[in-house]
């Protein structure tokens, strides 16, 4: 891989998505292929339904590595999040052993001598066995390595980034009673946000930052051809122009490319060869999540419809 | 080339992306690893690298393009390495070309300047004053009055010294080829002077800006000229943004009061109920709720309009803000803050109640009247004005019932402490009632009484 053009390199891991069912950018591969070289988790960040966590499950597809996902909500803790004793199964394991214990402090005359006996045994019950490993663990488990996506970042506490710098730094976590853990193959560790609060700085820093938008007019027509094949070409023309300008509308959820994508889905369902009045105001609620936006689109529709055929025939 | 990576990173600080020493360590490792054969890709990963967010990712792309458009000093001499001219200052260029261009030129007694500029050959001046540009540290460059000197220390670095000697002896020999080195030296001066205005645009926007903007906190708000106003209202949100930022992080604060049974008893669960883990009752911060009656006749406007806009935008900050604005009479302007755009709203809030000759007497009537119920014993009631109730009544009774309601009671007062009580100014008067009486002109004092309010809370 070290001896292969930065920019073959790149292209390889365009083709790769591609072959996942993902159309990746000229900076998202950039930014895939980066983050491989130099150990470095990346930021996603962009509005709902870009294709941040398709971006994670298409690598580890593409890879044939196993996606370890971590989805963040508010009091999202270490115990959730990383390991936690196995309570249960340390008072069973006491249980059983209570004889055998009392077989080998048998021996001992005084409180001291027993105490010194079992000094001897280390500790048994805060072993490794004893330890239940939690999404984050696991990712630095894999032999293979593997994808971990922590989804939604933004909604965790901020205590819980402070949790997660060691491992985006270091790829090692630290349990008190068993020491440091470092990661078998350092995981690939995508991080998405929605930007609901500012993240900090500290984990900013440790990432590399990628910022998806909404896609170009001819990459989102790739995307939607990969996802929808049976498609014509002149419908996925029309409803991507038509797309591209209700997004140029001060609506209060813009339709992102999942919408596309399951508008793309309902035409066809629909058997509709070209977009017209009709069929989009029937199927606009697809597109559109709040009545208000609707109303505000509603009087547009034909224009749009208008203006995406006329891009059509330009090009 | 490495020298230039640096040389972006003092620009990109330039235009306000933050770059701290391990960002451009990780940077420069990405930068090895794709090299710098393709200029998109370098930028996408710089982008990637260095930039933190949408806004410094804009600001980044275009400094990239900006410093990126001057020639790159890669074609320098062949024989020096690059790092041949910054080190060693002003006398090192001149002579490392010299032993390299001399040669079989046909003008072999002329300088290298001279040859150079008489072989027309442009990307070798170019490399020059890119070369030179460094030896003369232009990325120091901070003031705009700076650009003569640098001018000069960039010709200087270049060779001119030699040059005009050449000049010298040539109009005594060959004044055809002296007239054509005159033009020539022309041209070069005019394309030092770009490099130089390119360098201020890249290295000195950060500093100029900081000037601005300190004059602009210093500045009394309600004298600003409207060319200013726009500024004023960006400055006014950076500051509400650092509030936020200050404020909004949630702070527990655990180990104070009495355990919480129900959450002991379940973390405790595996081992049988015996509390070997406590759980402690946590103390819930309050956030202010604010309540804002702004004085908005002719003297105090502006400053209120600024206020609002900042007290509107800690949203993260504060529970609830209820505003009042006042002339005459008093109404309600919460939900017009809340819905329009910051100059809609202050023109709207103006044609109800502004423009009138202020009465705090009567305006307090109708506060108490309609609105003493909102006040609770968490409200701070922050009242901005300069108390000149134009010798009516100043109905400090009503005055003293609200501070009895709340919790706190701020008067911020644009004037000077020196005017109060003179003339028509009822301030000692309303001053016995308040907690804090302060002086509010500048953005500077806004953003300290504004930030004290927060962290009485905290």
């Amino acid at each position: 891989m070290a001896e292969q053009k930065p920019s073959t390199a790149i292209e390889a891991v365009e083709s790769g998505l591609a072959a996942q069912g993902y159309i990746a950018s000229r900076q998202i591969a950039t930014a895939v292929y980066l983050s491989q070289q130099i150990e470095k988790p990346i930021l996603v960040e962009g509005p709902a339904g870009v294709g941040k966590t398709e971006l994670a499950k298409a690598i580890a597809a593409w890879r044939g590595m196993k996606m370890i996902r971590l989805q963040c909500y508010e009091g999202l803790d270490e115990a959730k999040a990383l390991y936690e004793w196995k309570y249960a199964k340390q008072l069973l394991y006491t249980q059983i052993l209570k004889d055998k214990l009392g077989e080998v402090l048998g021996g001992a005359q005084t409180l001291h001598a027993a105490l010194g006996q079992l000094h001897d045994f280390g500790d048994v019950f805060f072993s490794k066995e004893f330890v239940e490993p939690r999404p984050l663990l696991q990712a630095l488990e894999q032999p293979g390595g593997c994808v971990l996506l922590i989804d939604e970042i933004d909604k965790s506490d901020a205590e819980f980034e402070s949790l997660l710098l060691e491992i985006l730094s270091d790829f090692q976590v630290t349990i008190p009673e068993l020491g440091t853990v470092s990661a078998i193959t350092p995981p690939t560790v995508i991080l998405t946000s929605n930007s609901e609060r500012d993240l900090g700085d500290a984990l900013k820093r440790r990432c590399l930052h990628l910022h998806i938008g909404f896609p170009e007019q001819r990459l989102e027509e790739r995307i939607v051809e990969s996802r929808v094949p049976n498609i014509s070409q002149t419908l996925r023309r029309q409803m991507v122009g038509f797309i591209h300008e209700i997004r140029s509308l001060d609506l209060k959820k813009l339709p992102s490319v999942s919408e596309t994508i399951d508008w793309a889905r309902v035409l066809v369902l629909l058997q509709a060869s070209e977009l017209d009045t009709e069929t989009v105001r029937d199927t606009l609620n697809v597109l559109l999540k709040y009545e208000a936006d609707i109303e505000a689109a509603q009087p547009q529709i034909t224009t749009f419809i208008a203006k995406a055929a006329r891009s059509n025939v330009f090009g | 080339m490495r020298e230039n990576i640096h040389r972006f990173f003092r620009a990109a600080r330039g235009a306000g992306v933050h770059v701290s020493p391990a960002e451009s360590i990780d940077a420069m490792r990405a930068v090895a690893q794709v090299g710098f054969s393709d200029r998109t890709m370098l930028r996408d990963t710089l982008l990637l690298t260095l930039a933190k967010s949408q806004d410094e990712k804009l600001a980044l792309g275009d400094c990239f393009d900006l410093f990126f458009s001057q020639p790159e000093p890669r074609h320098e001499q062949p024989g020096g390495g690059e790092e041949d001219p910054s080190p060693d200052a002003d006398q090192a260029p001149p002579s490392g070309m010299a032993s390299d261009a001399g040669g079989g030129s046909p003008q072999a007694e002329l300088g290298p300047l001279a040859q150079m500029l008489l072989s027309q050959d442009r990307s070798a001046i170019a490399a020059a004053i890119a070369g030179a540009s460094g030896a003369a540290s232009l990325s120091d460059i901070r003031y705009s009055t700076q650009r003569g000197i640098f001018s000069s220390r960039i010709l200087d670095a270049m060779g001119l010294q030699r040059l005009r000697d050449d000049l010298d002896e040539l109009t005594a020999t060959n004044p055809a080829l002296a007239e054509r080195l005159r033009a020539a030296l022309d041209a070069l001066r005019e394309a030092v002077r770009d490099a130089v205005s390119q360098g201020l645009a890249l290295y000195a926007r950060e500093e100029a800006e900081n000037l601005r903007n300190e004059i602009l906190r210093n500045a009394p708000l309600a004298r600003i000229e409207r060319r200013q106003v726009a500024e004023m209202r960006a400055l006014i949100r950076q500051i509400a943004r650092r509030l936020r930022e200050r404020y909004s992080k949630p702070r527990k604060r655990q180990r104070r009061g009495h355990l919480d049974v129900r959450r002991t008893l379940r973390r405790n669960a595996a081992w049988g109920g015996v509390p070997f883990l406590t759980a402690w009752k946590r103390k819930h911060r309050d956030r202010p709720k604010i309540i804002a009656i702004c004085d908005v006749s002719g003297s105090v406007a502006q400053v209120s309009d600024f206020f609002l806009l900042l007290i509107h935008s800690l949203h993260e900050v504060v529970d609830d803000v209820r505003s009042f604005a006042f002339s005459s009479h008093l109404i309600e302007v919460s939900d017009i803050l809340e819905s329009k755009s910051p100059e809609e709203a202050m023109a709207e809030i103006m044609s109800k109640v502004g423009f009138g000759s202020s009465d705090y007497g009567s305006s307090l009537v109708d506060f108490e009247k309609e609105f003493m119920s909102t006040l609770t014993p968490q409200t701070t009631v922050i009242v901005l004005g300069d108390a000149r109730s134009n010798n009516l009544d100043p109905r400090a009774d009503i005055l003293r019932r609200i501070s009895e309601r709340s919790k706190r009671l701020v008067w911020l007062n644009p004037e000077g402490r020196l005017a109060w009580g003179f003339g028509d100014s009822e301030m000692p008067r309303y001053a016995t009632f308040c907690s804090v009486v302060r002086q509010c002109a500048t953005a500077q004092q806004l953003e300290r009484a504004v930030s004290d309010i927060v962290a009485t809370y905290q």
